[in-house]
């Protein structure tokens, strides 16, 4: 039976092709928008813990009250003892210890006056370590556009558009104008070894990377950083096992009102509360979910329509079949066996090329740099999308119960088809 | 009857404000007082900061009142840093990098040495009559001093307080307090003199407290060892040269 129904549907191209390429666009839409909603947030969220808060943050409780000004007088002292008790405690995180810094570049010429100048943002990280977690956090060598990665003390590497800007080759020599963790100028020669492209723009135009004791020498912050980020080991935002390292850590640390050492105590936050886009993950997580709801459901009365299209431009067949005797229900299963296969084909097809795209995405990504030439903010230049187990079934469901419940629907005009009316219907 | 009343209590105020110094008068005396051709200071400033509190000493020659030449003694990882000003510039020497920076645009509100002063601050022109105009408020008395209390408006926009309120000792013509504001009205800085010294004819303020409003901390003591005025000071000293001898 399901192949002789097949078999009609082949034969008549108008009652399969039409409905085929509807519901098949239908879900490589669908397939396609939920990975790359997904995958959008997924490369925000990946960028944000790796170069800003990581999954979970150590700070002083100074420091982290005034965090977005990078107050490096308030930074934690001392910080060997914590990074043993973090590696020792929470042993699924990587633990690595960062000081961030702003400041000004200043390019002397052959005499040391000033040739160029330029405000930059500065990270300072391990990369003398050979087992430095940051080599993987950062991609640092994966990132290098020219020259190498920092060898020894008193080198730096310098993001490609800012080299540019500043004419400044691998072999030149830089000098760092900062603050001191007391306020006093800091001013301190580097060696640019090398310039790097992580392909955030913000960063590619203002960053410079140094290593972590050159920094704390430059600013005066002795065995001190402002904040050490944990990133968990399969680099995968955990929400609950964040917040109960967190709840952990903190209960460890907590001091009692007016002890005057609380302010430089360490306190540990997650990426959802430190990054601050707590709000806004919600709502981006609100939106997919609209956005996707939205689309599902538009595409579903697309395909309902286009069911019920069918079973009206099929009404003299209908009159004919049952003219001829053919029971009601059979009829009616018939067109439902149909409609399944129509949509068990398209949603499949739909889900095998949407994925393919995604798929396609999530390897190469899109280059959506042109867009961010100007941008300040923290976001990839390539977005990338993900496939999750939900994109298998984002679009298949949809699009085989919207052309059965359009058919099922449609289809029940063949019980209100009464016999002695049909030869005044067929008009014989 | 008002009227004859209100006449009798002007007339003593009307005699007493045209007998009394005008504020731009006292300001003037002020200046006088302040100031000497050639000058050399050892001086130190105790940082109350965030965290701890350090100690600044320095050593400056200063000519007029536009060319300064400052040498940082301590602490340690300071020492041999120099600051030259001429006229409207400001170099910073750095021994470390044998750089010279100039400072310029933002850098010049940065802090000095981590202070409350600025270096906008060591810019700005010390003459007040030159940015000032002044008018004379209520009196007061500070530490058991008569003061009398001037309000300072600028004369010029390009100046990094708009407004100044002084407290002026009446014999002494020296300042023993000031508040500073900004355009806005908003109190940026404060200055209080704790103590002053007597110097070839001239009371000058020996112990000054700096607070920045917006920073935390105790603010900075900024105290004068010695003081030496109409020095004799190598010419060669006010030349960037110098920086880097």
């Amino acid at each position: 039976m399901i192949s002789f129904l097949f078999k009609g549907l082949l034969r008549d191209r108008s009652r399969s092709v039409f409905p085929l390429l509807i519901v098949l666009s239908g879900v490589v839409l669908t397939v396609f928008l939920q990975s790359w909603l997904d995958g959008s947030v997924s490369s925000l969220i990946q960028s944000t813990a790796h170069y800003t808060t990581g999954h979970v943050r150590v700070m002083t409780r100074a420091y982290a009250r005034e965090a977005a000004q990078i107050p490096n007088d308030l930074a934690l002292l001392g910080i060997d003892t914590l990074l043993t008790e973090l590696k020792h405690s929470y042993p699924d995180f990587f633990w690595t210890p960062r000081i961030k810094f702003g400041g000004l570049l200043d390019i002397p010429d052959e005499k040391g006056e000033t040739r160029a100048q330029s405000p930059v943002s500065g990270l300072a990280v391990d990369l003398l370590s050979a087992d430095s977690p940051e080599w993987n956090i950062l991609n640092i060598r994966k990132a290098v556009a020219q020259g190498r990665v920092p060898r020894t003390h008193g080198e730096m590497m310098i993001g490609e558009d800012l080299a540019r800007k500043l004419r400044l080759q691998p072999g030149d020599t830089a000098t760092l104008i900062g603050s001191t963790m007391y306020g006093s100028m800091s001013i301190t020669n580097f060696v640019i070894v090398g310039t790097v492209r992580f392909g955030i723009v913000a960063m590619d135009k203002a960053t410079v990377i140094a290593d972590l004791s050159d920094i704390q020498q430059a600013l005066d912050i002795q065995q001190g950083a402002g904040e050490i980020l944990g990133i968990s080991a399969d680099d995968l935002y955990h929400e609950e096992r964040a917040n109960a390292v967190t709840a952990d850590f903190n209960a460890r640390h907590t001091h009692s009102q007016g002890d005057t050492s609380s302010a430089f105590s360490p306190v540990m936050g997650t990426l959802r509360t430190e990054s601050g886009m707590s709000d806004y993950l919600d709502l981006v997580d609100l939106f997919s979910a609209v956005i996707i709801g939205v689309f599902v459901a538009a595409m579903s009365v697309v395909l309902w329509n286009a069911g019920l299209t069918g079973s009206l431009r099929r009404y003299g067949e209908i009159g004919i079949r049952l003219a001829v005797g053919e029971d009601k229900r059979h009829i009616y299963l018939s067109l439902l066996a149909e409609s399944l296969m129509i949509g068990f084909i398209g949603s499949a097809a739909g889900t095998l090329i949407g994925l393919a795209v995604a798929y396609y995405g999530q390897m190469k990504g899109f280059d959506i740099g042109s867009v961010l030439k100007e941008s300040t903010m923290m976001f990839p230049s390539v977005v990338r999308s993900r496939i999750t187990p939900l994109t298998f079934v984002i679009g298949f469901l949809p699009g085989l119960l919207a052309t059965f419940l359009g058919t099922a629907i449609s289809g029940i005009g063949i019980y209100k088809r009464q016999t002695s009316t049909l030869f005044k219907e067929l008009e014989i | 009857m008002i009227r004859p009343l209100s006449l009798m209590l002007g007339v003593p105020a009307l005699v007493f404000g045209l007998q009394g110094p005008s504020g731009d008068e006292i300001l003037r005396k002020v200046d006088q007082n302040m100031f000497s051709e050639q000058r050399i200071l050892l001086s130190h400033m105790v940082i109350h900061g965030r965290r701890e509190t350090r100690t600044v000493e320095s050593k400056s020659w200063q000519r007029g009142t536009s060319e300064s030449f400052t040498e940082f003694l301590a602490p340690a990882r300071e020492r041999g840093t120099k600051m030259l000003k001429l006229k409207d510039m400001l170099w910073e020497y750095s021994p470390s990098t044998d750089r010279t920076i100039m400072i310029s645009g933002h850098m010049l509100r940065q802090s000095v040495m981590g202070s409350d002063l600025s270096y906008e601050d060591m810019m700005e022109d010390p003459h007040l009559p030159n940015l000032y105009s002044a008018t004379l408020a209520s009196p007061d008395v500070i530490n058991g001093r008569n003061c009398w209390i001037l309000e300072l408006k600028a004369k010029k926009e390009d100046i990094a307080y708009d407004h100044r309120q002084i407290w002026v000792d009446k014999e002494r013509y020296v300042i023993l307090r000031e508040n500073l504001y900004a355009t806005s009205g908003k109190l940026l800085k404060t200055i209080d003199v704790r103590e002053v010294m007597h110097v070839q004819e001239r009371w000058l303020a020996k112990s000054v407290l700096y607070r920045d409003v917006f920073k935390d901390g105790e603010g900075t003591e900024f105290h004068i060892d010695s003081m030496t005025l109409d020095a004799e000071i190598p010419e060669y000293l006010f030349s960037k040269a110098a920086l880097r001898r």
